[in-house]
């Protein structure tokens, strides 16, 4: 009996250590557009890959399609996570075309720039519901963090109880806010970061691998 | 068919299909999603007692995705009430077990919304009346 439950119990330490080891945890990061999420992508690959993962623009729906960069080892205070990360295109209600026109497109350009930007957004909700492990939800703390499209998507992760860790981006900036994202979200933790220029990523990687380890 | 209709065909007023949640309970997700979305797409908006589940919610933007189209239908507004309007309310959302479902949700077409914000009357009235 004793024997069993001793054997019972190594054997399940051992597939645990199997599949925290060796199953990297698939990460979505998800967030409004232009919060910064292709940036913190890139420069969390650039940290521990060397390369990168996609184009950051200015222009809303940059990332179209989700891109994905697989075994991203991070390590920090002894724990060590792999990763894949998932960068995905804003999560919207609405894709108007004529919005890409303002900069400076053709409108067939802008048409199927709209159309992949619909798919991504299609493809990035139906991860969430099957195929994510942890959600990064990036914000820009200069913007309000309320909006309705927020709140849902925060909601929707909240029901498939995955870990998430909320970032307020571009502390940077003079009019950033990280104070009213954390009462925004009591409920998750507030991680402040600058993607763009490399701002407290120790915390942010140390969090990662609390979080997603 | 909506549970009550309030339609004023003669001036450029907006249709609104009200949707109770007895109406709503006996459905599946996928036939609430397609009541709502041929509601939206007809211009109307569409008034739900009870609103969605989160995942009936993420079904819905996957949905609603595939069915934009230029010119013709470019995606929805969706607004819950009195959920997490303020901070103080998501607060207090918290303390009652946020889970409540029992949360207005007002859905209509991204492009006409204008008429949703700008008739806010209507809407304080809807809530008002719970
Ligand atoms: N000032 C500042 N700008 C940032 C920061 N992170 C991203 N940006 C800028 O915000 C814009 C959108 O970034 P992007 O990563 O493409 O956003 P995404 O749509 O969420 O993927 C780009 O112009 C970025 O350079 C940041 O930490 N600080
Ligand atoms: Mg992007």
């Amino acid at each position: 009996m004793g024997l069993l439950t001793d054997l019972r119990d190594s054997i399940s330490r051992v597939v645990d250590r199997l599949f925290s080891e060796s199953e990297p945890k698939r990460i979505g990061i998800y967030g409004p557009p232009n919060a910064g999420k292709t940036t913190l992508a890139n420069r969390i690959a650039r940290d521990w890959t060397g390369d990168a993962i996609g184009p950051e623009s200015h222009i809303p729906h940059e990332t179209r399609r989700a891109r994905r960069k697989e075994n991203v080892e991070i390590e920090r205070n002894g724990k060590k996570v792999t990763i894949d990360i998932v960068d995905t295109p804003g999560v919207t209600t609405k894709v108007d075309y004529k919005e890409f026109l303002e900069h400076d497109m053709e409108k067939d350009d802008a048409v199927r720039r709209s159309r992949e930007a619909t798919e991504g957004v299609a493809e990035a909700m139906h991860w969430l519901r099957e195929d994510v492990d942890g959600v990064v939800y990036v914000l820009d703390s200069t913007k309000d963090p309320i909006s309705q499209v927020n709140t849902m998507l925060i909601g929707i992760i909240e029901s498939q109880d995955l870990p998430v860790l909320i970032f307020a981006n571009k502390i940077d900036l003079e009019d950033s806010n990280v104070e009213r994202i954390a009462n925004a979200y009591p409920q998750h933790e507030t991680v402040e970061l600058s993607a763009l220029e490399g701002e407290n990523m120790d915390e942010v990687y140390a969090k990662i691998a609390e979080y997603f380890g | 068919m909506p549970e009550a209709t309030a339609s004023d065909s003669t001036s450029d007023g907006v249709q609104i299909d009200l949707f109770s949640g007895n109406r709503m309970a006996n459905l599946t997700s996928m036939e609430k999603i397609r009541l709502i979305l041929d509601g939206v797409r007809d211009g109307n908006i569409v008034i739900l007692e009870e609103g969605l589940s989160p995942d009936e919610e993420s079904k819905l933007i996957e949905v609603t995705m595939a069915e934009i189209s230029p010119d013709e239908f470019n995606g929805i507004e969706i607004e819950t009430y009195p959920r997490s309007q303020t901070a103080d309310q998501s607060f207090l959302d918290r303390l009652m077990g946020r889970q409540s479902t029992q949360k207005l949700t007002v859905i209509g077409p991204a492009n006409q919304i204008q008429t949703l914000h700008k008739d806010e009357n209507l809407i304080s009235a809807l809530v008002s009346r719970k």
